[in-house]
């Protein structure tokens, strides 16, 4: 390859404008994904204020106990389908084809296709609080009977545009799929072999496969879901022959790997953030990546766990209980992989870093509870109790949402030429950690007590922890301001970033911030080693030396 | 290195060498969908108490095994179509595409024919609603392939839109041979096994 017009000559940059419209640009897709799944994850979030704001005293007196099943159910599936899958999406959508050389995905149509449904299938579900009856509230899990009653009567119901909201919500997904699966395989840079492969493209490309063998066993299930509450049919209907808890296995079939397909990216995150803030390539790379397929694997044959009090047979219950335990011989490979990588590193506290070890903090927690609840017995005693929300909240929030907060301070400076302010962003960090330990912690007593989940009114022997919990909530309510007055300041008028403010290692870095709209065009560097060669002195590309030098009489000149 | 080529609006492109492992990982997907609907028609059957509903003993299944041997042959007129294309016979190539989707018509004809004598409809228990369900389901695939069919058969007169690694007819024979190939699980499942 040639490097002779490398980096190109800076442009205008272009218009706010392509923000707002369907631009086939993976980097614009990016931004559009993540500002919009942060925008519902504010809806989702004032739910749950209003979740807590109830809790906060045994009586059901903040919202009629009705409006209560609404705003869980609600609170379930908006952070689920239009936060957490979005956001994940974003960042697959600015990483992956940085990371790997490519110009962009391999289907950049289907690509904002795939974007534009987030918010059209956002706005149906927005939709069903209008409606006659309110919006579903059978829980994000719309198990029949409940799920599948219309007291209203109507043809359009809360119900009902849940479950095609959800659907869509699987077709934008298998799209995206589809897309970061073929950019992975076929679009890598010259000499990037599969091994030396950043951990966060290995870890995408085993959440995207999960997506495509789960997702579509979900999408069918809800066909049928979508039948018998709108045509008449007895798929899920006992009365009519038909089997409710059919509709559990393909819900979990599903909605077990979707853990996996949210977690996985964070580990990917992970493992490109340690060894970054401690100097040292990551610990056992070729076991973290080969890990993330282990867990897919293993992944697909847990399900039903989630479905042991559900008339399950015996012998049924203790191979998934083997199965989920042995869940953990993977994850437990990663967890001391990164210790691995941090132990005797030259440690720098920065804002993605302490998002990152306190989301492995967080992490570990919930493994432990996670193997306790694979446990049957101990599974069955806390069914449908708080136990179960605790844990899952430690998962997604505590692990997965701080992971996608330090993957955001970490490669901000990248996509918006901006630096983020990190007084601001170790704040964020604080008040984050400490309300999602608040608000979590103590749902694990209460679950042991035996505090049903998706109550609004409860016994007064649990007052205590639910208060504390209802703080840590508000806690982390308040702690997204600084989050949001960070981004947009920053983004206006923050320090202008280089092409590699953390001197980090990987293709990505090798641009210009923001990268240009091709990235590395027709001149993409001949990648000729593994990645995170912290401290190692050796070269990832060829002409790495020429490279960085252009970038950095470039950054001089401007 | 392929890259995905920029136009002048700055609108980016996919590279066609993308489409095939695009559209195969996309029919891998597709076919969990109907391994659903399989697995739990299997669960209802072998779990139903009163499997048929009243009035209903099993299902005829000499029309559909005619339909199933035509569906089942278009699968080889559709290849025979594309080795006519690799030898750029273009009459020929049309010749048999045509005669595959027509055979894909009568089947359709020949399932609608089948639904229209049924004693049972949609919601008549899970049997009533499965049959609909997974033959409904695999019909609309039957017919979104003589769509793409049809729009091959258009495109193939475009001048020189076939030369250079034009990959939507391999990938409009996969799927038709996806569908024969769920088709014939789709038959041992509901008429065979009664």
């Amino acid at each position: 390859m040639t490097i002779a017009t490398f980096p190109p000559e800076p442009k205008p940059e272009p218009g706010w404008s392509r923000y707002f419209g369907f631009c086939t640009d993976a980097k614009v897709i990016g931004i559009q994904y993540i500002v919009t799944a942060f925008f519902f994850f504010l809806i989702g979030g004032l739910l749950a204020m209003v979740i807590r704001g109830e809790l906060i005293t045994p009586q059901s007196d903040l919202v009629d106990r009705a409006v209560y099943n609404g705003i869980y159910t609600m609170h379930g599936t908006i952070m689920l389908f239009l936060f957490i899958f979005p956001v994940l999406n974003g960042l697959n959508n600015l990483l992956i084809p940085t990371m790997i050389g490519a110009p962009d995905m391999a289907f950049p149509r289907l690509n904002a296709v795939a974007f534009w449904l987030v918010p059209i299938f956002g706005f149906l579900l927005m939709a069903s609080f209008l409606v006659p009856g309110g919006p579903a509230y059978s829980g994000w899990w719309s198990y029949p009977p409940v799920s599948i009653q219309n007291p209203v009567g109507h043809f359009i119901n809360g119900q009902g545009l849940w479950i095609t909201a959800v659907a869509l919500s699987g077709v934008s997904s298998i799209m995206g799929a589809i897309n970061f699966v073929t950019t992975i395989l076929r679009m890598r840079a010259p000499g990037m072999t599969i091994t030396r492969m950043p951990v966060y493209c290995w870890t995408a490309l085993a959440a995207q496969s999960l997506q495509l063998i789960g997702l579509p066993a979900l999408t069918g299930g809800a066909i049928m879901l979508l039948m018998d509450l709108s045509f008449g049919t007895s798929f899920y209907r006992a009365e009519g022959g038909g089997d409710p808890v059919l509709y559990q296995h393909f819900f979990w079939f599903y909605s077990h790997p979707a853990v996996y397909v949210i977690i996985l990216p964070v580990f990917g995150i992970f493992s490109e953030l340690f060894p970054v803030y401690s100097r040292k390539p990551l610990f056992g790379y070729l076991y973290v990546a080969l890990a993330s397929f282990i867990i897919v694997g293993l992944g697909l044959i847990v399900w039903v766990h989630h479905i042991f009090p559900s008339g399950v047979a015996q012998w049924m219950r203790n191979l998934f209980m083997v199965t989920t335990m042995l869940i953990a011989v993977p994850t437990g490979v990663k967890v001391f992989a990164w210790l691995g990588t941090l132990w005797g590193g030259k440690i720098r506290l920065t804002t993605p870093m302490l998002f990152s070890l306190g989301g492995l903090f967080n992490f570990v927690f919930a493994g432990i509870t996670g193997v306790m609840l694979a446990t049957v017995p101990v599974d069955i005693h806390v069914s449908n109790t708080y136990f179960v929300v605790g844990h899952f909240h430690y998962v997604i929030y505590g692990a997965a949402v701080m992971g996608i907060f330090a993957a955001i301070y970490h490669w901000f400076p990248k996509f918006t030429g901006r630096m983020p302010y990190e007084g601001l962003g170790k704040l964020h960090c604080l008040l984050t950690f400490i309300g999602a330990n608040l608000n979590f912690l103590p749902m694990h007593p209460l679950g042991l007590m035996g505090m049903p989940r998706r109550v609004s009114s409860y016994d007064p022997e649990f007052t205590f922890w639910n208060v504390i919990a209802s703080l840590g909530a508000f806690l982390l309510g308040v702690s997204i301001i600084p989050f949001l007055l960070n981004m947009v300041s920053s983004w206006i008028r923050g320090p202008k970033a280089t092409h590699n403010p953390w001197n980090a290692i990987g293709l990505e870095w090798l641009l210009p911030s923001p990268p240009p709209e091709d990235n590395f065009g027709e001149e993409v560097p001949t990648v000729i080693s593994r990645p995170y060669g912290y401290g190692t002195g050796e070269p990832l590309v060829e002409h790495q030396a020429e490279i960085e030098r252009r970038l950095e009489l470039q950054e001089a000149a401007a | 290195m392929t890259t995905t080529t920029l136009s002048q609006e700055g609108q980016h492109e996919a590279h066609p060498k993308h489409n095939l492992t695009g559209f195969i990982i996309f029919l891998c997907s597709e076919s969990v969908i109907f391994l659903a609907f399989f697995s739990g028609y299997a669960l209802l059957k072998t779990s139903a108490l009163n499997w048929l509903p009243a009035g209903v003993d099993g299902l005829e299944w000499r029309t559909p095994l005619v339909n199933t041997v035509v569906l089942v042959s278009s699968s080889g007129t559709i290849a025979l179509a594309e080795h006519f294309k690799g030898r750029e016979n273009m009459a020929l190539f049309r010749g048999f595409w045509l005669l595959s989707m027509a055979m894909g018509a009568y089947f359709l004809y020949g399932q609608a024919v089948e639904w229209s004598g049924l004693k049972f409809g949609f919601t008549s228990g899970t049997f009533g609603g499965t049959f609909y369900l997974l033959t409904g389901f695999h019909g609309l695939h039957v017919a979104t392939g003589i769509f793409l069919m049809g729009l091959m058969l258009i495109k193939s007169f475009i001048p020189g839109n076939y030369s250079g690694g034009e990959q939507g007819v391999q990938a409009t024979s996969l799927f038709w041979h996806f569908v024969d190939v769920i088709w014939i699980v789709l038959f041992l499942l509901i008429y065979v096994w009664q």
